[in-house]
């Protein structure tokens, strides 16, 4: 067996349990923090360290651990390690439940890195679901009645889309034989056109795994599951979780469905379809929004668009380009979550409200958190100099270069409506006088992480290549 | 690092410093603001001392490889008009810092937005690559948006916001264009699309929805007609200093992406267009014009007088021969100091007086002289009176857009925007009689002249208007090597 392939999610399970079993033995809250982080940073060096020269099979195929891998574990374990940092932020709400709330976010972790690895559909569908049961436990932690609420519809319309996908999975499986995606690849190739049981079983695929990317029309627990959950929940579930979604749908998708020659295309051509109506309809909805976390989940949304636009030139382009480009896409998005969550996270404290007008004057009340925020605001809207653009750029030219002009036009006026709802929050804290104007500080915890998020999103924005050169030795493998 | 690259970032550097330095006092940040200024117009004047009319092309470039991959570079250099219009920019920055000395309101948070602004524009004008081009393009909303939203005055949100979304709309399309441009020539680098040409190359897309998509966003900026309406509130709104970068550098960028991209490289599509071109700056002409007529708000009257002044432009730039060109670039230069001596003393005139009103005020010319005198000259500017530079540029433009026998029905259009000068003459003498003649006012009795600060960037504005009125070839010389070689392409 190859086990040293997985020790990154070995040690994630095993700090997830060792927190457990030693809340039993002596609840503490620095040492939960501590385990949970120690097991992320011990992950992490494993993680940096392991072989991926050669694309590697586990457990028969199972997993695949290869350099596509390497890069969404890494990102995923730092996106996590500032999420459970800046959860302490948080701490005044989640006194009581501390160890299980560090607890059941490494679990989730260790759902999402399986994710990214995962190369047959059994391993896929497993994945998903620690993930998705972790996130339903986590939502609905504050045990309120929107927190409840939230945590009660994302399960809902989470397993709804499980059944689809599991629908989906059987029909591909009676199509080609196989879960293992090389396998259903190599019996696709063999049968002359593509057998209406795989085309349907892999668009039922598709439609279950937009629910974890939040895209439409599997969007709707998203603006309530945000607002009721924990704030760096929320957070996770959308720097992290999204990402894992996309990845999982990049690596289905680009192993599983590219014979014959024209299914690439069939499901590029859907994901540009889906793209499009993600992207529009998060915007639109996002325009009237009042409340910082709602207004955050649909601009959450629209970047799920942005990036299936990665996803479209994936399959448009045979998967010989967009990689790079998506997995850039997915650095630059969390760094921006992480830097705006966190702001919020430290403000909403002090104010006791998630309403936007409640920001009034934070530029006065506390200038570092307002210049963090509104550079993860402009990050997020796509201005330079920031890791956004850069991202918007380069899914944008593999876009142009596949045929998908369309698309983008479509994407960079819906990049001006984001720009006036992202401007809305950056001029209630500029311009508006605030109802006291107490000073608010940052934060240790929360202050750190927004202040490292928003120097490499500048970093990123003025000098991209550092880690796009690495996105492009991360490229997965074709079959 | 050489030199330009020294004149673009050194206000980024300034607003850096007053950015980041803790519990820096006002005092000091105006220090700071005036270094960061003073120096790239220093620098700017000594570049345009040194290059080199006769070699022509770029000079001062500066390039290192940016984003290998898909082939984006550093690199900036400037021509002959880039030349002009860094220069103008940079005058036209330390003017505004000199103008905002005495702002009291977050004179820190002001004074770094002002030098950023600065430097985005020294960025447009410089960059020969097209992607740090949009990236320049795309960084001057940010400031923009702050300068007009907290110390403007007025509906000042809403018309910060229109300023971004109506960029933002425009530049969205340049986006789209500069992508197509890429994939049909496969590279980002200005000289080497000037050298190959896009010529018969696999297209992306069609060149002719590339030449749109690239021109809606500089006619956006520039503005044309019926695309102007952000700019009468944003430059009404806008503080004193942010109007003069707004008007008399900002919208420069419009006519400058128009001439070095659109011109540049689709002349075939620009020849073939150019009489809805020549149509559109009309109406620009005559409806800017007209619309003029009627404001009876200062800064609202210069704001309209700015869409008129730049239908020239647009008429100079369609002319598509060397004269037509040449007045549409004098024309860049010469409204940037007209338009900027009209708002800064429109801004002293509002600040002394408290009234913007043109029918409130009155009789001026008693208590403040040398303001009127200011006032005067500028209007005469803008009417294109012989001996301004608004008379070479203007002369130049219609004897271009006149003889532009290669566009249909050019002699029309022409004879029609001729009107706008008329209209020019009608709302500038109309406002500076209003305004400064007639019987004195006893309200504004204890109004006081310019001080001699003012007296000194009031002269310098109006220094640079006669010295191209009067002397064209120093503006000329360094024109004529980045104009000929375009003018060439349809056959002089």
């Amino acid at each position: 067996m190859n086990w040293h392939y997985i020790l990154p999610e070995i040690s994630i399970a095993v700090s997830a349990v060792a927190i457990i079993l030693a809340d039993i033995i002596r609840p503490n809250r620095w040492l939960s923090s501590a385990i949970a982080l120690a097991g992320i940073v011990t992950a992490a060096v494993f993680a940096f360290t392991g072989d991926y020269s050669q694309p590697a099979g586990v457990f028969n195929g199972m997993l695949t651990i290869d350099a596509w891998s390497q890069f969404l574990r890494l990102l995923l374990l730092s996106v996590s390690f500032g999420v459970l940092v800046v959860s302490s932020g948080y701490f005044h709400r989640l006194e009581n439940i501390w160890a299980e709330f560090n607890a059941l976010s490494l679990f989730a972790l260790t759902g999402m890195l399986l994710m990214s690895s995962a190369s047959d559909l059994v391993s896929a569908f497993i994945a998903i679901e620690i993930t998705a049961i972790s996130f339903f436990v986590l939502v609905g932690m504050l045990k309120d009645a929107r927190s409840s609420e939230a945590s009660l519809k994302m399960m809902l319309i989470g397993g709804i889309a499980s059944a689809i996908m599991l629908y989906g999975m059987a029909l591909v499986f009676g199509a080609s034989a196989g879960t293992r995606l090389d396998e259903i690849s190599l019996a696709a190739g063999s049968m002359p056109d593509a057998s209406t049981g795989l085309l349907l079983g892999m668009f039922f695929l598709l439609a279950g795994l937009l629910f974890e990317a939040a895209a439409v029309p599997f969007h709707m627990w998203a603006p309530d599951t945000y607002e009721g959950a924990p704030t760096p929940v929320t957070l996770y579930l959308s720097a992290a979780s999204k990402i894992a979604g996309i990845a999982i749908i990049a690596r289905v998708f680009t192993t599983a469905f590219t014979q014959p020659q024209s299914l690439s295309a069939d499901w590029g051509l859907a994901a540009a379809v889906i793209s499009a109506l993600t992207m529009t309809l998060g915007n639109v909805l996002a325009l009237s929004q009042t409340n910082i976390k709602r207004l955050l989940a649909y601009s959450g949304i629209a970047h799920t668009g942005y990036m299936l636009i990665g996803i479209s030139v994936i399959g448009l382009s045979q998967g010989s380009a967009g990689q790079a480009a998506l997995l850039f896409y997915m650095a630059a998005f969390a760094l921006a979550e992480l830097a705006v969550f966190s702001m919020v996270i430290a403000v909403t404290r002090h104010l006791n409200t998630d309403e936007i007008s409640g920001f009034a004057g934070l530029s006065r009340r506390s200038p570092l958190a307002f210049a963090l925020l509104s550079l993860g605001l402009f990050s997020l809207t796509g201005l330079p100099p920031t890791a956004g653009f850069m991202a918007k750029l380069f899914v944008f030219t593999g876009a142009v270069q596949h045929g998908l002009l369309w698309l983008i036009i479509v994407a960079v006026l819906n990049t001006v409506i984001s720009a006036y709802y992202y401007l809305k929050i950056i001029k209630v804290m500029w311009l508006e006088e605030p109802a006291d104007p107490g000073k608010i500080k940052p934060g240790a915890s929360t202050g750190t992480i927004a202040v490292i998020s928003a120097a490499a999103i500048l970093l990123l924005g003025i000098a991209p290549y550092v880690l796009l050169k690495l996105a492009e030795s991360s490229l997965l493998n074709l079959p | 690092m050489g030199i330009l690259s020294l004149t673009i970032f050194l206000p980024a550097l300034g607003a850096l410093l007053i950015g980041v330095i803790p519990g820096l006092s006002a005092r000091f940040s105006r220090l700071i603001a005036l270094a960061a200024a003073v120096l790239p117009l220093c620098l700017s004047v000594y570049m345009f001392a040194v290059y080199n009319p006769a070699a022509g092309g770029f000079q001062f470039e500066d390039s290192f490889q940016w984003i290998p991959s898909i082939g984006a570079g550093y690199h900036v250099g400037v021509d002959g008009l880039s030349l002009l219009l860094v220069l103008l920019t940079s005058l036209l920055g330390f003017i505004s810092v000199l103008v905002s000395l005495k702002t009291e309101h977050r004179p820190r948070a002001f004074f770094a937005w002002l030098l950023l602004l600065e430097t985005s524009i020294l960025g447009v004008f410089s960059s020969l690559d097209l992607l740090l081009f949009f990236v320049f393009w795309e960084i001057e909303v940010i400031p923009m948006y702050f300068l007009i939203s907290n110390w403007g005055s007025g509906r000042k949100e809403y018309s910060a916001l229109k300023y971004v979304l109506y960029t933002l709309f425009g530049s969205a399309f340049m986006l789209a264009g500069i992508m197509g441009l890429y994939f049909t020539a496969g590279t980002f680098n200005l000289p080497e699309l000037y050298q190959a040409g896009l010529g018969p190359a696999a297209q992306s897309l069609p060149l002719a929805a590339m030449f749109f998509l690239l021109i809606i966003g500089f006619a956006v900026k520039l503005p044309v007609f019926p695309l102007h309406t952000w700019l009468p509130d944003a430059h009404t709104d806008a503080p004193t200093a942010a109007s003069i970068m707004l008007a008399g550098s900002l919208i420069k960028m419009g006519g400058y992406g128009i001439f070095r991209i659109c011109l540049g490289l689709f002349p075939d599509q620009a020849a073939h267009f150019a009489p809805l071109f020549m149509a559109l700056a009309m109406v620009s002409i005559v409806y800017g014009g007209a619309i003029t007529l009627r404001q009876t708000d200062i800064k609202r009257l210069i704001a309209y007088s700015s869409v008129s002044h730049m239908g020239f432009v647009l008429l100079g730039l369609f002319s598509l021969n060397y004269i037509g060109l040449a007045g549409a670039c004098l024309q860049l230069v010469s409204h940037g100091l007209i338009t900027g001596l009209l708002f800064a003393g429109a801004g002293i005139l509002m600040h002394n007086t408290h009234e913007r009103h043109i029918k409130k005020l009155g009789g001026l010319a008693r208590q403040m002289p040398v303001l009127a005198g200011v006032f005067t000259i500028a209007s005469i500017g803008a009417m294109g009176v012989p001996g301004t530079s608004g008379f070479i540029a203007e002369a130049s433009v219609f004897l271009g857009a006149f003889s532009a026998g290669s566009v249909t029905g050019s002699t029309v259009f022409t004879v029609i925007s001729l009107t706008g000068i008329l209209l020019a003459a009608a709302y500038m003498l109309t406002t500076l009689l209003k305004v400064f003649f007639g019987p004195a006012k006893t309200v504004f009795d204890s109004v006081t002249d310019l001080t001699r600060l003012e007296k000194f960037y009031c002269g310098l504005l109006i220094t640079g208007i006669f010295l191209i009125g009067l002397y064209p070839a120093i503006a000329t010389d360094v024109l004529e090597p980045a104009i000929a070689p375009l003018a060439s392409l349809w056959g002089g």
